[in-house]
């Protein structure tokens, strides 16, 4: 069996961003960047999967990213191998921010193939930073394999995956036949630490280049900007007697409520 | 991932080697995890007692005995690796450093340094997994500062030896399975493996402690514990072999209470941002930000030392009283810190709601272990005027 996981670099979720000069970029000075915490439950996934699978199993980590400073995407193909993945693949792109989600898709899929067959691709249900959630699905339709997002659990028997979904609600079961495509939420997997052993072992493991020739795609991000400033609350009043108030302001005014 | 982001202002971080940084990162995460979100560290230090079962925990993520090569089961890892690591549990809490080091710097190193390739093969791979627990007996109830007053005393007996005497304030020691003793032999101060289930030896628990709640502080009893000739670590010779343990372990203290100036510190800018009196958050404050800078001036200082002293270790180039001024100077400002620290959190500070007091307690101890404050003065005192004060 032979999965890929792929992962990204994305700033710490604690970090405080900056908007860049020219209005459209984080402002990377002073930021810490980490393995994105979604792909870091798929990779925690792909490495249980390994182990249950027993001998000739293999986990490639895949990344398409920087390579110089805190966005070096090969130093987080390297916390993929202290997570326990075999060996990485690092498809270098220097103008990673902003980058078209199909092109990046693109670049994946190429790297993929290049290596033959696998059996599962699997990676975060969204990277942290852009939040662009797409993609999973056009590798999918890239590799012409079928795909599931949004996974909480994955089990792999007889040439199928079986996948639960958190769907809105309710729970779905998918039955997926390999090779499949699939993007996971934090309960994929439980979160997993990368032992000291591990971290001087992926020192070790081979992380090998593959070029891909990037290509602006049809998408620019024209603008970034922080969140607006919340809008001020209002008190409606106090205990039971403010209920009804309450209820109208809601079901009416904010409309989040209906019957 | 961490909510905690440290504190850098001088960017160290870039000094360090990405691998460096992955350990000490990683290190951070389980310490969040294991130790303050689950409030396994208040519930145990409420109780007064170690968290037992981390012990095989910190085996599993490699944090014992890590720098001792990987033939016995370890990690190999450099000084300052060794040195992050033990910043990262000290944030969690001194209790849990101190457990640390004195598994790796004061009972697998000696093992590792003056024992057997028996000796090494029979324990170094099981204390590295956390299977076996070890504790170290060299102060005695009369003799702290000056050790070379050691009344413990081991007699030749057949090819083996018989050992009485009495060891206090040893952390790890009533759940040790093996204890590193010290004791006067016709041959000078040597030094013994003794396994804690020998008869005549008992470590009953020091009752009361106001300060690592959280660890375990024992007293070494021990009357005709007989022992046969593998007990002895044959490479000891004298008090300096004993010392030189402690130095590995003071080394770990130097960096260990960075850790808690960091917890101590982002507690308090925290409080200070999102607490409001007198209309105004109490960061706004000029006498607040007195103490806060104060604060972050030690730690920051705390921290170039215990990099530099890291990167001296690395290149051998550290002496004794380079890793006394790190000890000393650390250990003070982490007592000024977390005492800052209290203030700032006013009432809250005494509760254990907060880590503040917690931090404040434990270092009262760290202050005075491995070689008091003023024992480390007079080091560096002898060091400068080559005038040794504490003899007189």
């Amino acid at each position: 069996m032979r999965i890929f996981v792929c992962v990204k670099a994305v700033p710490d979720t604690a970090a405080r961003i900056k908007v860049d000069k020219d209005g459209s970029h984080i402002d990377p000075s002073g930021v810490k960047f980490v393995l994105g915490p979604y792909d870091a439950r798929a990779v925690a996934k792909a490495i249980s999967l390994k182990e249950a699978a027993g001998d000739g199993a293999e986990v490639i980590a895949v990344s398409a990213g920087g390579t110089k400073g805190e966005r070096d995407a090969k130093k987080r193909l390297k916390d993929a191998l202290a997570l326990g993945a075999d060996r990485g693949i690092l498809i270098p792109d220097d103008g990673c921010e902003n980058r078209d989600p199909l092109e990046v898709a693109k670049a994946l899929a190429a790297a993929i193939k290049a290596e033959g067959e696998f059996s599962l691709v699997l990676l975060g249900r969204t990277a942290v930073d852009d939040q662009a959630m797409s993609v999973g699905p056009m590798l999918g339709a890239l590799l012409g394999a079928p795909c599931v997002t949004d996974a909480v659990g994955l089990e792999i028997a007889g040439g199928k995956a079986t996948v639960t979904r958190a769907a809105e609600g309710r729970q779905q079961t998918v039955e997926l036949t390999l090779p499949a495509v699939v993007s996971g939420q934090r309960d994929l997997a439980e979160e997993k630490y990368p032992k000291l052993k591990e971290i001087l072992k992926a020192g070790k493991k081979p992380i090998a280049d593959f070029a891909y020739a990037w290509t602006d795609g049809g998408y620019t991000v024209t603008a970034l900007e922080p969140p607006p400033e919340p809008v001020a609350g209002k008190i409606v009043g106090e205990g039971p007697d403010a209920v009804p108030e309450l209820f109208n302001l809601l079901q009416n005014e904010a409309k989040k409520l209906s019957f | 991932m961490s909510e905690f982001v440290g504190a850098d202002f001088f960017e160290l971080d870039h000094l360090f080697s990405d691998e460096e940084r992955a350990i000490r990162d990683s290190a951070r995460d389980w310490v969040d995890r294991e130790l303050i979100d689950s409030r396994l560290i208040e519930e145990h230090h409420r109780a007064g007692t170690f968290p037992k079962q981390l012990a095989k925990q910190l085996g599993e993520m490699g944090y014992l005995g890590v720098t001792i090569p990987e033939e016995y089961g370890c990690a190999g890892l450099n000084y300052t690796g060794y040195g992050l690591i033990m910043q990262e549990l000290e944030r969690g809490d001194s209790g849990l450093r101190s457990f640390c080091s004195v598994q790796s710097s004061l009972c697998m190193f000696p093992i590792y340094t003056f024992g057997t390739e028996e000796q090494k093969r029979r324990y170094l791979p099981k204390m590295a997994a956390g299977e076996v627990i070890g504790c170290f007996g060299l102060s005695e109830p009369d003799h702290g500062s000056d050790p070379s007053g050691m009344e413990t005393k081991a007699t030749p007996d057949g090819d083996g030896w018989i050992l009485n005497g009495t060891k206090r304030w040893i952390t790890n020691g009533s759940i040790a399975d093996i204890a590193i003793v010290w004791a006067r032999t016709p041959d000078g101060i040597r030094g013994f493996i003794v396994p804690t289930d020998s008869p005549g030896f008992s470590a009953p628990l020091i009752p009361g402690k106001f300060s690592l709640r959280a660890s375990v502080t024992s007293e070494l009893i021990m009357e005709d514990v007989k022992l046969g000739p593998e007990a002895l670590l044959p490479e000891t010779t004298g008090l300096k072999s004993a010392l030189m343990c402690l130095s590995s372990a003071r080394f770990g203290i130097a960096w260990g209470v960075v850790g808690s100036m960091m917890a101590v510190f982002d507690e308090a800018l925290r409080y200070l941002q999102s607490r409001t009196q007198f209309d105004k958050p109490l960061a706004s404050f000029q006498l607040m930000q007195r103490k806060l800078v104060h604060m972050h001036t030690e730690l920051t200082k705390a921290q170039l030392v215990s990099y530099h002293l890291g990167r001296l270790k690395d290149a051998g180039k550290a002496k004794h009283y380079h890793i006394s001024f790190g000890k000393r100077n650390n250990c003070w400002a982490a007592r000024e810190v977390a005492k800052l620290g209290r203030e700032l959190l006013g009432a809250n500070g005494v509760c254990d709601e907060y880590q503040v007091m917690r931090h404040l307690m434990n270092i009262e101890s760290v202050y005075t272990y491995e070689g008091t404050h003023e024992i480390h003065t007079l080091v560096l005192g002898e060091h400068l005027t080559g005038f040794p004060a504490y003899r007189g």
